[in-house]
């Protein structure tokens, strides 16, 4: 067992945390929602660096990594509050030829789709599988989102759409990880930027980061983000594990995942997937709380500055509210793990 | 990274599990809380096992009779050993865990030649005499006098939280020897016998009812100078020096046993009524529990990744703190959630409450979670931790 990084995870990661920096800095950023959240030459740089294309295998023309690097990708995306409709463009790679892919599951009544303005096409998961919906059979009525770097738009009637798959569950866990990525990230930003706050402030005659009341607070905001991080690391581990390479073959041979109660005397197949699933559930409710959590935490370290929209604590909060309400509440990602306890 | 454990690191368990397998059997049952040198041979016996298996001082060096293990396999070994049954370290913990790793850093040959074998075989209860009445989360201003007098340190003042101090055979001490220096600058550490003249051990009954900790008084109590280990007055060092020695594997066995608990109250939930229908029908039961599962699989997947750090670069990462600071509180609200469903028998102690053995265990453990957060270090000196060394935030004084 060696569960931390690895140096070319190292590497991965510092990667893409220096092209956010470089390419979307946040005056960039929030000149994105006057765009409706996507600049299609920066969203072609972040396509030509792989991102979208890390878990397609290398001989379909992808970059052959794992759920592990595509979790810390989409970590350091949240981080610096990359906008778009990341998860859906990274799940199509290699299914469809749009360049720019919405991702929802279908409602029973009208849908609110993200990013209106700019996809060429939805992909809709419901229960018999996952279809595309080309973006001119959509018609939208206009909606104001809470999120500015998240435009949002209704549209009356989903089409059915053509089929991509006639399957959604791995669809549905796989876009669960890349959002608790995306939030553990978020976290992360929120944090960094009460922690900068806290360090310059002057009240009192005193850094307010001195004083317990805003230290404990920000000490909280971390140690969120750090368990949600090691459920988000361990989730891309497991499902790595599950579906990759180097699997034991033998029958009765399964992959023995320590911490878990549930019996090892399972069938492989059904503890492996249960084991998958758990990890996922909780790295979903940790990350999805500790940017909720977070962001708010944000917004009061910086005091009356904090309710400003010239702050940007305000993006982290609503971009980690965007990302909640996809593929399932907490609460039955909750149930999912009690049916397993 | 890769969670998979490693061929070797398969066999070294395959092993464990193979002799835990044998020997947890012929141990008996353990006997009554309160029977302390009952306690004490049970826990005497289960080190002197460990140590002819070869187990004992799991992360000590070779070099000290330990068997040098590496911190994956200390992981392995206390999830095998919680796993399966086998007896907490008990009153061998201080020994194990804390004074045998400071006297292999900072004692002389001599020191560690009287000490560590003995602790290795289960001849030694150590306990621990650091806080005092006056000095709790402020430890380095303690006040326990020490006055050279020829060849022996004169010793006056009170320990207390001293675990096991009623049974010990020897306390790891820390003692004031230069009042006019600056705190952490004027502070020794001894080895002290515990049956030295003017040592009275007086146990504190805690709000479960139990005695496990003690107020300890010196009284002039006369301590041979070779038995100081380091420098004088280099003792505040010598005290810190042991945390080089954690490698994240402190709670392992508590986290573990606190996800046995937690699939125990799932069984209870499903088999026991709560406001007139089944506990595991009612959706904010069913809900916190696996909220809770999320919260421990998190800790656990953290252990491992402070671990891993550890097993790389020889110190722990920053987790520790992060562990307990998260893991007190989330222990404190499984056991809410257990009253919750016990309802009036939550009054009750012992194996009559609730409809399973397990109730009362409950019970006890909700008075017990209050110390989670107060022991080693309080919540609120974690986070100062955090915030300071982790984050950055300057020091309040």
């Amino acid at each position: 067992m060696d569960f931390e990084l690895t140096d070319d995870q190292v590497a991965l990661s510092d990667g893409i945390r220096d092209l956010c920096q470089g390419r979307f800095d946040i005056d960039t950023v929030r000149g994105l929602a006057d765009c409706g959240g996507v600049d299609r030459r920066l969203w072609a740089e972040l396509a030509d660096t792989g991102v979208f294309s890390l878990v397609v295998p290398e001989e379909d023309g992808g970059v052959g990594l794992g759920w592990a690097e595509a979790g810390l990708v989409f970590e350091q995306l949240g981080r610096s509050l990359v906008p778009g409709p990341l998860v859906g463009t990274l799940l199509a790679s290699g299914w469809t030829d749009d360049a720019v892919v919405g991702l929802i599951e279908r409602p029973i009544g009208p849908a609110l789709v993200e990013y209106p303005d700019v996809i060429d096409a939805l992909l809709v998961v419901d229960k018999d599988g996952v279809w595309r919906v080309d973006a001119a059979d959509l018609s939208f009525e206009a909606a104001h989102s809470v999120d500015p770097l998240t435009p949002v738009g209704r549209v009356a009637v989903l089409p059915q759409g053509e089929a991509v798959v006639d399957y959604c569950y791995g669809w549905a866990n796989q876009a669960v990880f890349l959002y608790s990525a995306l939030q553990v990230g978020l976290a992360t930003g929120a944090r960094e930027l009460a922690v900068a706050y806290a360090q310059e402030r002057q009240q009192f005659g005193k850094p307010i980061g001195q004083f317990q009341a805003i230290k404990h607070k920000c000490a909280d905001m971390y140690s969120r983000e750090e368990v949600a991080r090691a459920a988000l690391y361990y989730a891309g581990c497991v499902m790595d594990a599950t579906h990759g390479p180097g699997l034991p073959a033998g029958p009765g041979d399964y992959l023995y995942f320590e911490g878990c109660t549930i019996d090892p005397g399972d069938a492989r197949g059904d503890r492996e997937h249960q084991v998958m699933v758990r990890a996922i559930s909780g790295a979903r409710i940790l990350a999805a709380e500790a940017a909720d959590h977070n962001g708010k935490d944000c917004v009061q370290v910086h005091g009356g500055m904090g309710f400003t929209w010239e702050i940007d604590a305000h993006l982290y909060l609503k971009r980690a509210w965007a990302l909640t309400p996809c593929f399932g509440s907490l609460d039955e990602h909750a149930e999912r793990i009690a049916a397993m306890v | 990274m890769d969670i998979r454990f490693t061929a070797e690191e398969a066999t070294f368990r395959d092993e464990l599990r193979a002799w835990l397998t044998d020997v947890l059997p012929t141990l008996g049952d353990p006997p009554d809380s309160n029977d302390w040198p009952a306690r004490r041979e049970w826990d005497m016996g289960w080190q002197r096992k460990l140590y002819d298996a070869g187990y004992a001082g799991i992360n000590w060096p070779s070099e000290f009779g330990g068997r040098g293990s590496t911190p994956t396999e200390h992981l392995i070994f206390l999830e095998e050993t919680t796993r399966m049954g086998a007896p907490y370290v008990g009153m061998n913990f201080v020994a194990q865990l804390h004074a045998g790793p400071t006297l292999i850093l900072e004692a002389t040959s001599e020191q560690q030649a009287r000490h560590l074998p003995a602790m290795l075989k289960g001849e030694e209860v150590w306990c621990q005499g650091f806080s005092e009445p006056n000095a709790g989360s402020d430890l380095a201003s303690l006040s326990t006098r020490a006055i050279r007098d020829g060849d022996h340190y004169v010793v006056t003042g009170q320990k207390i939280w001293t675990s096991f101090g009623h049974v010990a055979d020897y306390c790891e001490l820390l003692v004031r020897t230069d009042p006019d220096a600056p705190k952490h600058r004027g502070i020794t550490w001894l080895i002290c016998p515990m049956d030295l003249p003017g040592i009275e051990v007086r146990p504190i009954t805690t709000v479960a009812g139990s005695s496990e900790f003690c107020e300890v008084f010196f009284d002039e109590v006369r301590i041979p100078v070779e038995n100081r280990v380091g420098d004088e007055n280099d003792g505040w060092r010598v005290a810190m020096v042991t945390f080089s020695f954690e490698r994240g594997t402190a709670f392992i066995s508590e986290l573990l046993g606190t996800l046995n608990q937690l699939a125990d109250m799932a069984d209870i939930a499903r088999n026991t009524s709560c406001n007139g229908s089944l506990a595991w029908d009612d959706d904010e039961i069913r809900r916190e529990i696996g909220r809770l599962q999320a919260e421990y699989d998190a800790l656990w997947a953290l252990t491992k990744r402070v671990v891993s750090q550890a097993q790389r670069t020889g110190m722990p990462g920053p987790g520790g703190s992060v562990f307990k600071l998260y893991y007190a509180d989330v222990k404190k609200r499984m056991a809410d959630l257990a009253h919750r469903m016990l309802e009036r028998e939550a009054l009750v102690f012992g194996s009559e409450a609730g409809d399973e053995q397990t109730g009362g265990d409950m019970v006890a453990s909700r008075l017990y979670v209050l110390s989670l957060s107060i022991a080693a270090g309080t919540s609120e000196i974690q986070r100062n931790i955090i915030g300071e060394r982790i984050l950055g935030l300057p020091k309040e004084r």
